[in-house]
């Protein structure tokens, strides 16, 4: 017999939520590429990160269910995020900020490892400092290397 | 399927109604989620740490990755999500023998997922993209261009593990699904393994642009 | 009232295979309870030979590197495989589901695999020992971690392994509590144990994760010289005590909020009297919890973190003494007017109130930022821990064990036995621990194996304080072993308590209960129930 509280209570997300939300995904992952092709200097990572967010709560809502079910466990799945947030930013407290004391405390002796003395480095492999905000170039070495064999 | 006292056979002893078990099911997943939530939010820590330490390093060092299986790779796991979802919608349904195609699916995706990966890791062995001490390759400017690859390898290697075990997991339930132990009044299991496999599609969902799409 | 016939959980099932196979709570807490003893004993030992080779400079004992190995593992013993399941394993499994009327937790079955697990993982510890015992003090960290020839991928591995344990038991709780409260049971209705396993199991699920993933980086560190600690190859030793504060500071919240628990229940069943500030000691708990996680860098003042960061932990740190503060404010105002009787586990707790606030106090000196480079490293932090480790959890773990005994085993022990090992575990603990501040104070490092003879007079008088501490916990072991076999048989309710598992006939039922529970009266309502002692 299937007494009240065995029948599943449960909601049953229509179909048609999956598949737009789905697609949706589709989308704006294809979105996050061009994006990424296009140079916003600083930007780049804040707009990569905002669409993985949309994308990421997408998920969470709608085929994990948190939309619909009680609220304990959206709490529990954002208190998860908030204390990764708490050791990211407190220990980056300490690492962006090496330099206060005098300028090159936070930086190392030697830049490069040891290894790569005994490697054949091609191109100049000294100049780049911390913190420095560069202009990337795009022509940099071994593009040839970049697709499947 | 009850017993003497109406209790359903699926219904544990200490709990006196079946949805107390089915809540108390996914309170318990969603706080094993959380700390897989946390195991993985160290490395993204690392990352955030060692890129801003070396931003120009990682943005060379990245464009070594080859966006087109990159964002292949997550069309692929986004795929998986919904055929997991669906998997779960149609034995909410009764519809045991393509909720059984939806799981096989997604065993297919993961599977295409993990090959995928294998042609890059193998690529990155064949010239010397390794990990720390390992790394030979020259052809990166920038200082230390292992350290991206150490970073890469943990996170992608890690996530890699995570897939595994989501279709060990995938596998057991369908074994289960065949063997008719689910129905819409009972599939807990179906549906807690699909809340790991969405958090496996998720974690995958940030490690895509923060390695493969550095702006 | 009970049926004078009933089983007791350690009646039936019979057999060895029964308990090792077993789904009872209660049945898994006494074979954690069997493993932690085991493990305390063992770190014990350690910790003798730790004060007899301090006795003099230079070698009294062993020699240096042996000496090292020694620290180290007399600390990861002591801290992994004894102090972090001790309350919440041994006790919180026996005692939680009874405290809100329910017949188990809520994933038996994963309970028992978190035994196995906690059990494996010691075994690996504890072989680690014999391949090469690790010397880098229990805190592993690097450069010298990954250099060491010890064997430290066998010891972090097994302590790898012990956090799975730790977060499946969280897990675990957390499930029990919000789910398996007895009909009716309000948050507010739950004893004060029950808050403070709660607040507890959420640090576990938080925190246990993140040593899950310093301990994978530093074994591949290790092995395939990833480099990401490694200055040599452009990492940063200090980003490995980021990540392994980040976990071990919430872990000694993990280790004390249990005692406090514990604490709440003793102070209310022997002075006969309500809680004072239930609410204020609830919220406490959960407080304690929240600010843990935001003051790690404490342990890193002097390891060239930013000054940035150092002064934003140095200003949390204050912060999260307030509210152990208040709890121990409320447990004195609950004593006051109370009708106080002085057995061996009210003896505990008083131990705990005067013992814990002085080592949270050294532990609000050291949260100052400038006190703490002149102290950190020396004896001075050696004495604090164990102030607050040892006279506070291991006090209240041992006033826990005296508390629910007659409750787990229907026996008690003898009270003239048990208020000597109090005594002598109080002195001795004292003489071993509060000369420890003044050496530090005066300069003596830590962890080093010889030191200058003007400190020798100090030591000494420590080391004669680990031997009377040593023998009062030999009575303690003896008399207990001794109350198993010919200990008077217990009533269900020899303290006049009034939470649930007080209810029940001793040892406990195998159901938990011998009919339904129910709640008819608050955990504390002694000015409104009149309850004797069995």
């Amino acid at each position: 017999m299937t007494t009240k509280s065995n029948a599943h209570a449960g909601h049953i997300v229509p179909l048609w939520v999956y598949l737009t939300v789905g697609g949706g995904l589709f989308i704006l992952t294809g979105i996050t590429v061009a994006v990424s092709f296009i140079p916003l200097g600083g930007w780049n990572v804040v707009v990569a990160l905002g669409i993985a967010t949309l994308k990421a709560t997408l998920v969470a809502l709608f085929f994990m269910h948190l939309l619909y079910d009680k609220k304990i466990f959206l709490v529990v799945f954002l208190l998860a995020i908030l204390f990764v947030g708490i050791f990211i930013i407190f220990t980056m407290f300490d690492t962006m900020r090496r330099d206060d004391i005098y300028e090159g405390a936070g930086r190392p002796i030697k830049p490069n490892a040891a290894m790569y003395d005994r490697m054949q480095t091609a191109g100049d492999s000294t100049a780049v400092t911390h913190g420095e905000a560069h202009e990337s170039t795009a022509d940099t070495v071994g593009n040839e290397e970049n697709t499947e064999h | 399927m009850s017993d003497a006292e109406g209790r359903p056979a699926y219904l544990a002893h200490h709990f006196s109604e079946a949805e107390q078990q089915r809540e108390s099911a996914k309170l318990g997943m969603w706080i094993f989620l959380l700390t897989e939530v946390l195991l993985f939010g160290g490395l993204f820590c690392a990352y955030a740490i060692f890129r801003s330490w070396n931003p120009d390093m990682f943005y060379n060092a990245h464009k070594f990755l080859d966006v087109k299986l990159g964002a292949l790779n997550t069309i692929v796991l986004i795929s998986s999500s919904v055929t997991m979802a669906l998997a779960i919608h149609n034995i909410q349904l009764g519809k045991r023998k393509i909720s059984i195609g939806f799981l096989v699916t997604t065993l297919v995706f993961a599977a295409v997922f993990l090959t995928i990966k294998y042609f890059e890791y193998s690529h990155k062995f064949h010239v010397g993209q390794l990990p720390g001490k390992y790394y030979t390759f020259t052809g990166i400017q920038g200082d230390n261009p292992h350290i991206f690859f150490s970073v890469y390898f943990a996170m992608t290697g890690l996530h890699g593990l995570h897939v595994i075990a989501g279709m060990i997991a995938i596998s057991w339930v369908l074994v289960k699904t065949i063997r008719n132990r689910f129905s819409p009044e009972y599939y807990t299991p179906m549906e807690m393994t699909g809340l790991y496999w969405h958090l496996v599609d998720l974690i995958w969902i940030f490690l895509f642009p923060l390695l493969y799409l550095i702006g | 009232m009970s049926a004078t016939e009933y089983v007791s959980y350690l009646q039936q099932p019979k057999g060895i295979k029964s308990w090792l196979l077993t789904l009872d709570h209660k049945r898994i807490g006494i074979m954690y309870l069997a493993g932690i003893m085991t493990f305390f004993i063992i770190g014990g030992i350690l910790a003798l030979i730790i004060r007899l080779e301090l006795l003099h400079p230079g070698k009294d004992l062993v020699d240096a590197n042996t000496y090292n190995q020694i620290f180290t593992l007399h600390g990861a013993i002591m801290i992994f495989l004894f102090i972090i399941p001790s309350i919440p394993a041994a006790l919180g499994n026996f005692v939680l589901p009874q405290m809100i009327g329910a017949k188990d937790v809520a994933f038996p079955r994963l309970n028992l695999a978190s035994w196995y697990i906690y059990i494996f993982g010691s075994l690996f510890a504890i072989y680690s020992i014999l391949a090469g015992a690790v010397d880098t003090g229990w805190t592993f960290y690097t450069p010298y971690s990954t250099s060491t020839t010890t064997s430290v991928i066998s010891m972090t591995l097994g302590v790898f392994i012990l956090g799975f344990s730790s977060i499946f038991t969280g897990l675990n709780f957390i499930v029990t509590i919000h789910k398996l409260r007895l009909p009716g049971m309000t948050w507010y209705d739950m004893p004060l144990m029950v808050w403070a396993l709660y607040a507890t199991a959420i640090i576990q699920v938080l925190a246990t994760p993140v040593l899950g993933i310093t301990l994978i980086l530093l074994i591949l560190e290790r092995a395939f010289g990833i480099g990401i600690f490694d200055p040599a190859m452009g990492g940063d030793p200090v980003l490995y005590q980021h990540f392994f504060w980040f976990y071990s500071h919430p872990a000694v919240y993990i280790m004390i909020l249990p005692g406090m628990g514990i604490i709440s229940e003793l102070i209310a069943t022997f002075s006969h009297k309500k809680i004072f500030g239930y609410k204020a000691i609830a919220f406490s708990s959960l407080a304690i919890a929240f600010i843990s996680f935001l003051v790690w860098g404490h342990h890193m003042f002097t390891s060239g973190q930013s000054e940035f960061a150092a002064g934003i932990f140095s200003f949390l740190t204050f912060l999260v003494g307030i509210p152990s503060g208040i709890k121990v404010f409320n447990w004195l105002a609950t004593m006051y007017k109370g009708r106080i009787s002085l057995e061996t586990p009210m003896l505990y707790a008083l131990s705990f109130l005067f013992l814990f606030t002085i080592g949270g106090l050294t532990g609000i000196f050291l949260g100052a930022l400038a006190v703490d480079v002149h102290l950190h490293d020396t004896y001075f932090i050696v004495a604090h821990f164990h102030y607050v480790m040892m006279g506070g959890t291991v006090m209240a773990f041992l006033g826990g064990i005296h508390f629910w005994w007659p409750k787990m085993f229907g026996r008690m022990y003898s009270e003239k036995w048990g208020r000597i090992s109090v005594a002598l575990i109080f002195i001795g603990f004292n003489v071993t621990f509060f000369t420890q501040f003044i050496l530090g104070a005066k300069g003596m490092p830590r962890r080093y194996y010889n030191y200058l003879d003007q400190y020798q007079p100090l030591h000494a008088f420590s080391s004669v304080g680990s031997w009377i501490l040593g023998l009062g916990f030999l009575i303690m072991f003896i008399y207990l072993i001794h109350s198993l076999f010919r200990g008077r048989k217990a009533s269900g309710n020899p303290w006049g308590s009034l939470t649930l598992e007080w209810s029940t006939p001793s040892p406990s039922p195998i159901e938990n209960f011998v009919t339904p529970p129910e709640m008819t009266h608050g955990p504390y309502d002694y000015d409104k129930v009149l309850v004797e002692r069995e």
